[in-house]
């Protein structure tokens, strides 16, 4: 079970999408998995063909279980352990390893109310639980083998405070973990979108609206071009120091319908095209909606983008997501009054926001990565 | 007989069905703001566009966005658009 999130303690594997006998290629899709906060779509980071699935569809279990043995291409088959008999604790932590791992630990004893995948309770239990919020571990079965039963997660339930949803409670830990331990900083700047807008009209006036650019591709290639410039904003904080990252894998931040958000990662825009840009937006937004990005996209994020001018806000000053170190905001697209050359004239402008992690950077960097930003956003065609 | 302005009203709506899946559709007020009523933000809203594009097979132009603005007025736009 891969760590999907910073916060991600366990998952419950929803679906296999190989069985026993297929070849598999690294990136293909393997299996889904429910996190707190989405279905994620499980990507194999090796060659090789699937020897066993260790851990049944349905099955809730702690990050850095494994979840299935992959056999190298030129590897003899091994015996593998009972589904049962796979631990929860001392698994190494990827999602499907490139080399088979017999499980040869020893199964449960008899009668223990405890397994891999927590206090024993019955598929229907669990499933009731994670709908009510009810912590398992908490609630003493009255089932066979002292099993946790409907019954009893309901008399829980009752007695317990409203249930908060699973998605409230991974954002409430990422970011109230960013104000205890990120000192953050704002800045904020008016940028002029004057030759962006006309840029963008003149484009998509010559285009189907299939290959439409929306102003979000410039705004996310003009930040991944300043990250180049500023390093400090690109990177993770972790173990005390500031690791820069040589690729920018940008997180933007998608709201869901249903509430709450994500952040998947769109690769290196910074060396992409605008409509490649564009495209990977589109399908990466569609996907996050629809409850179908991979595990390779809600991880490593180096910065993170939102933009929610859309609810017409002017400006947002957003909470950095750890281990990043940078956010940029950017609010609604709107004529304002603009002075150029000592003229006042009306300009389509937004307002762009930092919030920077002061143990990295300070302001003037920060200043210097928004002027960045302004000036790629000037020269919209060279982007 | 088949009432053409009612079998527009029901396609589009199958098309913003498609990018709200959760909005009770009855309940719209079609002469009120579709992005308001629906929260549909700028990307839901090219999606709607290419759905108008790949289910009446007309071109949608960002100069036309204006008169998507409401569910009424997306189905006179849409007849106009395709009469004839």
């Amino acid at each position: 079970m891969p760590s999907l999130g910073a916060d991600m303690e366990s998952g419950r594997l929803l679906e296999w999408r190989v069985k026993p006998g297929d070849a598999v290629h690294r990136g293909d899709i393997v299996a889904v998995v429910d996190t707190d906060k989405a279905a994620i779509e499980i990507e194999v980071f090796c060659d090789g063909v699937v020897e066993k699935l260790l851990v049944p569809a349905g099955e809730q279990v702690p990050v850095g279980t494994p979840l299935a043995l992959i056999r190298a291409a030129a590897e003899p088959a091994v015996q593998a352990g009972e589904i049962r008999q796979v631990p929860a604790a001392a698994a190494p932590p990827s999602p499907a390893g490139p080399a088979p791992q017999p499980a040869s630990q020893p199964s449960p004893s008899p009668g223990a109310s405890v397994t891999a995948a927590g206090p024993r309770a019955s598929p229907a239990a669990r499933k009731l639980a994670r709908e009510r919020g009810v912590d398992l571990a908490a609630i003493a079965g009255t089932g066979p083998d002292a099993a946790i039963t409907v019954a009893d997660v309901e008399r829980a339930g009752a007695a317990a405070p409203p249930p908060v949803s699973a998605m409230r409670r991974t954002i409430a830990a990422a970011m109230s973990r960013s104000k205890r331990e990120i000192p953050h900083y704002y800045l904020g700047t008016s940028i002029d979108l004057q030759p962006a807008v006309a840029f963008l009209e003149a484009r998509n006036a010559a285009r189907p609206v299939t290959e439409r650019l929306l102003p979000a591709a410039l705004l996310i290639k003009a930040v991944a071009l300043a990250c180049r410039e500023v390093p400090e904003m690109n990177g993770h904080f972790a173990d005390g120091a500031f690791a820069p990252s040589a690729e920018v894998r940008l997180g933007f931040a998608v709201a869901l319908r249903g509430g709450g958000l994500v952040a998947p990662a769109l690769p290196a825009p910074d060396r992409q095209a605008l409509d490649e840009v564009m495209r990977m937006l589109r399908d990466v937004v569609e996907r996050a909606r629809a409850g179908r990005l991979r595990s390779s996209e809600i991880a490593g994020q180096t910065i993170t983008v939102t933009s929610l001018g859309d609810r017409g806000v002017e400006s947002v000053f957003g909470v950095i997501h750890p281990p990043q170190v940078a956010l940029v905001g950017f609010g609604r697209i709107a004529e304002r009054p603009w002075v150029h050359d000592g003229k006042v004239l009306v300009r389509p402008a937004v307002h762009a926001s930092l919030s920077a992690d002061h143990r990295v950077s300070d302001g003037h960097r920060g200043a210097v990565f928004l002027e960045a930003v302004a000036r790629f956003l000037q020269r919209p065609e060279g982007l | 007989m088949a009432d053409p302005t009612r079998d527009v009203r029901q396609r589009v709506l199958r098309v913003l069905g498609s990018i709200a899946p959760e909005a009770d559709l009855h309940a719209l007020d079609s002469r009120e703001d579709l992005r308001e009523q629906l929260d549909i933000d700028s990307m839901d809203f090219l999606n709607f566009a290419v759905g108008l594009h790949r289910e009446f097979a007309v071109d949608v132009s960002e100069a036309d966005y204006p008169r998507l603005r409401t569910l009424d007025g997306c189905v006179a736009w849409l007849e106009q658009r395709t009469s004839g």
